[in-house]
């Protein structure tokens, strides 16, 4: 290990400054990626120490403690002591809130009994200067090496780097003990430590973590089963051994580190913006107006971004369609490839503003308030406060809205969130239920007053509520059952974001949107377009070509080829699939038509309106306002004359699309926060088996009830 | 709840909004327990109860001049000494 670069681990409790001490640290591009099997990131960059000397600094997510029975929990000892097969990391810095001295250095005390080689980074002491006026006697008290920093404005860093490189160059790693464990503990203790098998080290301080962390329902990783069986077995309870060691900790904590201070932190400014922010009637307004910007953003205010893109790729495509020869290639370029890449780029306006006003959120304080003051709400799906955010954004995009589950702490609660995100209304949805409200229902006026039209689209935005909060309420009892985790939030004093930090956090978000999930929509895209328009050599019922050469106007030409190029749709390999598909579907009422338009929908689920179109023989470039698409669609009939589309069937196909996983993004996005398969594999089975049992309730019930089918 | 008769110990949910008190002890399961007292909720330490939120749940603490929240049926197994 001499000759690699060092490791540092950068460690800390939530709210400390350590994202903006890593990156003031850093400077440079972080490397992400997924801890294995949780969904917590890991970050990595290059710190330079000074004269060509650099070291790897790792992130560690915010923790108060090493101790935990969960896997992401557990990823905090992992990181500093190496166990599990990791690198054991040569130096730890230690954020330290200093306007919070004694709850952060409890983890600090932790860091001592394990024996890491240590330095406090003191952030916040601009903040502090009145309550802690001699930093240095901190650093005797704690026998530890302590640089005071601004993180905001990098005063300090440099000092901090100077002492970074001492103590690698002159570790202290000798344990330090501040309290003695009573006769029954050190029995227990020394119990584990003589289980520890081979390959784990016969340590106090793991014994501890062992005794504090296992239980009969952890989801720890890695622990021998000798080690597992001595943590669990007899002695004093562990509710007993806990409560030894908290309280031992803390007492020498109040009897050495509180008299350093002169007085309670100063929150005067956050006494004043709580008084209005978490008030019964202000703060509600202010939080409406607040989420109403953040909702509007997405779904509004990305729309001109969006539209440029669109615009773009379009050019692009037709750019390329007519420099090249027609022909396959020509459509693979324009069809597939090009279309792909606009439709993960499309996405960026959206995560992009999402991300911005997350960052602006978390780093004010105000995402603790939204959690306080929404808990009681999201308290109903079995989720807390924080989940809110993530569920609002699904209204508009459920893929920036899975993005946003990583400002939620436990692994549990953002895989439930990402679970039923997708059923929100996001505005995919709109031009299916515009064009099916437009086309089946009548503009009438329920009592000359209420719009039928209007009062439906309602009714869908409701419904999906409404299943979004079963299927969490059904998810978080079976799938996703955990032990109840009760809520303890920390209300950080409220200070101003930092710009830069909430721009890096922005953009490392966005491009690894574009590397990982872009990857597999670009992929699907390919590959739904190859189901489309292969194979070529469909047989036509007329010559179309001799007749398109031979035709008399423009528009003659343009009804010949919108027919021809429908029959080819419906001979290709997904045309087959929609038949193939219509044992499956007919019981909703859906026929092999609106089959394949189900295939095309999945590449986006307004891609539905367009795939009918050629469908149906009008023409690919057409919108949900399609006066022709419409009564086409009227006048479409099914072999023994009546109506494919009755206003039943139209309900049964909007309930499909407000419940099935019929967006290949999505399951991209969630396969990449989830890392793997497993998890977009059962949303997309869940969600679609929902879809097809409602369609099924709705069709047939509404037979049954003696509605025209 | 027998003990509760002995005692002159309330519930943290029953303390008066704005009141602070000394803490006796902890209930509830065991990750809870360890949660709130790595947070310095620990028997002996002084907290205040500061706030509940508008919609009448979690409660607003403060302890060590830390700010925590939690929820009533939580607090309702947190043990206090006025």
């Amino acid at each position: 290990m001499s000759e690699a670069r060092p490791l540092i681990a950068l460690a800390g409790n939530p709210n400390t400054g350590k994202t903006t001490l890593f990156n003031h640290l850093t400077g440079s591009r972080a490397r992400v990626g997924n801890y294995p099997g949780v969904t917590v990131e890991r970050r990595v960059a290059t710190m330079t120490l000074g004269a060509g000397q650099e070291a790897d600094l790792v992130d560690i997510p915010g923790t108060y403690s090493i101790v935990g029975r969960s896997a992401e929990e557990q990823i905090a000892v992992r990181e500093l002591t190496g166990l599990g097969g990791g690198r054991r990391p040569d130096l730890v810095v230690l954020c330290v809130d200093a306007t919070n001295l004694v709850r952060n250095l409890y983890l600090a005390l932790q860091l001592q009994e394990l024996g890491v080689n240590l330095v406090i980074a003191l952030t916040m002491m601009d903040e502090a200067r009145g309550i802690l006026p001699e930093p240095h006697r901190l650093g005797a008290a704690l026998q530890c090496s302590i640089a005071p920093v601004v993180a905001r404005s990098g005063e300090g860093v440099s000092a901090l780097v100077e002492l970074i490189r001492d103590r690698l160059a002159t570790p202290d790693a000798a344990p330090r003990w501040r309290w003695t464990p009573s006769a029954a503990l050190r029995e227990v203790m020394d119990r584990v430590t003589a289980a520890a098998p081979a390959g784990w080290p016969k340590d106090d301080a793991l014994a501890l973590w062992a005794l504090m962390s296992v239980s009969e329902d952890d989801e720890l990783q890695g622990v021998p089963a000798a080690v597992r069986a001595a943590a669990l077995l007899g002695g004093p309870g562990g509710e007993a051994i806990d409560e030894e060691v908290i309280t031992a900790r803390y007492r020498w904590l109040d009897e050495h580190i509180a008299p350093l201070l002169s007085g309670p932190p100063e929150r005067s400014l956050t006494d004043r913006v709580d008084a209005v922010l978490i008030h019964p009637v202000f703060g509600f307004v202010v939080f409406l107006g607040i989420m109403f910007v953040v909702f509007q953003s997405l779904f509004a205010w990305a729309d001109p971004a969006i539209t440029l893109i669109e615009d773009v790729f379009g050019a692009l495509g037709g750019l390329i369609a007519s420099s090249l020869p027609p022909g396959i290639l020509n459509d693979l370029l324009v069809n597939g490839v090009i279309g792909g890449m606009g439709s993960v780029v499309v996405f960026l306006p959206q995560i992009l503003l999402l991300f911005f006003m997350l960052g602006l959120l978390e780093d004010s304080g105000y995402m603790a308030r939204v959690a306080y003051l929404m808990d009681r709400v999201m308290r109903l799906m079995n989720l807390n406060g924080r989940a809110f955010v993530p569920m609002l954004s699904g209204f508009a995009c459920a893929i920036p809205a899975v993005m946003a589950t990583r400002t939620m702490e436990r692994q549990r609660d953002r895989l439930l969130t990402m679970m039923v995100v997708p059923l929100m209304t996001c505005s995919a949805r709109l031009p299916i239920y515009t064009l099916m409200i437009g086309a089946l229902f009548p503009p009438d006026r329920l009592w000359g007053v209420v719009p039928v039209q209007g009062l439906l689209m309602v009714a869908m935005y409701l419904f999906s509520v409404v299943m979004a909060l079963s299927a969490a309420w059904v998810l978080s009892r079976t799938v996703l059952k955990a032990p109840n985790v009760a809520l303890v939030l920390e209300l950080p004093p409220y200070r101003a974001p930092r710009l830069r930090d909430v721009l890096r956090m922005m953009t490392s978000r966005a491009s690894m949107f574009l590397r990982e999930a872009g990857t597999v929509i670009l992929g699907f895209t390919i590959l739904l377009w190859a189901l489309l328009s292969f194979p070529k050599d469909v047989e036509l019922t007329q010559d179309y070509e001799a007749q398109i050469a031979a035709a008399a106007t423009e528009e003659q030409a343009a009804e010949l080829t919108a027919a021809r190029d429908g029959e080819r749709l419906r001979g290709s390999y997904g045309g087959r699939l929609g038949h193939a598909l219509e044992p499956v579907i007919q019981p909703l009422g859906f026929d092999w038509k609106i089959g394949v338009g189900l295939i095309g929908a999945f590449a986006a689920r307004e891609v539905f309106v367009s795939t009918m179109g050629v469908v149906y023989g009008v023409g690919g470039d057409v919108n949900e306002e399609s006066v022709t698409l419409r009564e086409r669609m009227r006048s479409e009939l099914r072999d023994d004359g009546k109506p494919v589309y009755t206003p039943l069937v139209g309900m049964s196909l909007m309930a499909f699309f407000a419940l099935a996983c019929q967006c290949m993004s999505t399951l991209a996005v969630v396969k990449r926060e989830t890392g793997g398969w497993r998890w977009p594999a059962f949303l997309f089975v869940y969600m679609t088996s929902l879809a097809w049992a409602v369609s099924f309730v709705i069709y047939q019930g509404g037979r049954l009830l003696g509605f025209a089918g | 709840m027998a003990e509760r008769h002995q005692t002159d110990e309330i519930p943290l949910a029953s303390l008066a909004t704005g009141a602070t008190a000394l803490l006796t002890r902890i209930g509830g399961d065991r990750a809870f327990r360890r949660r709130v007292m790595e947070l310095g909720l620990v028997p002996g330490s002084a907290v205040q109860k500061r706030k509940t939120a508008p919609l009448g749940d979690p409660i607003e603490l403060e302890v060590r001049g830390c700010r925590l929240s939690i929820r009533r049926a939580e607090a309702e197994v947190v043990w206090v000494k006025a």
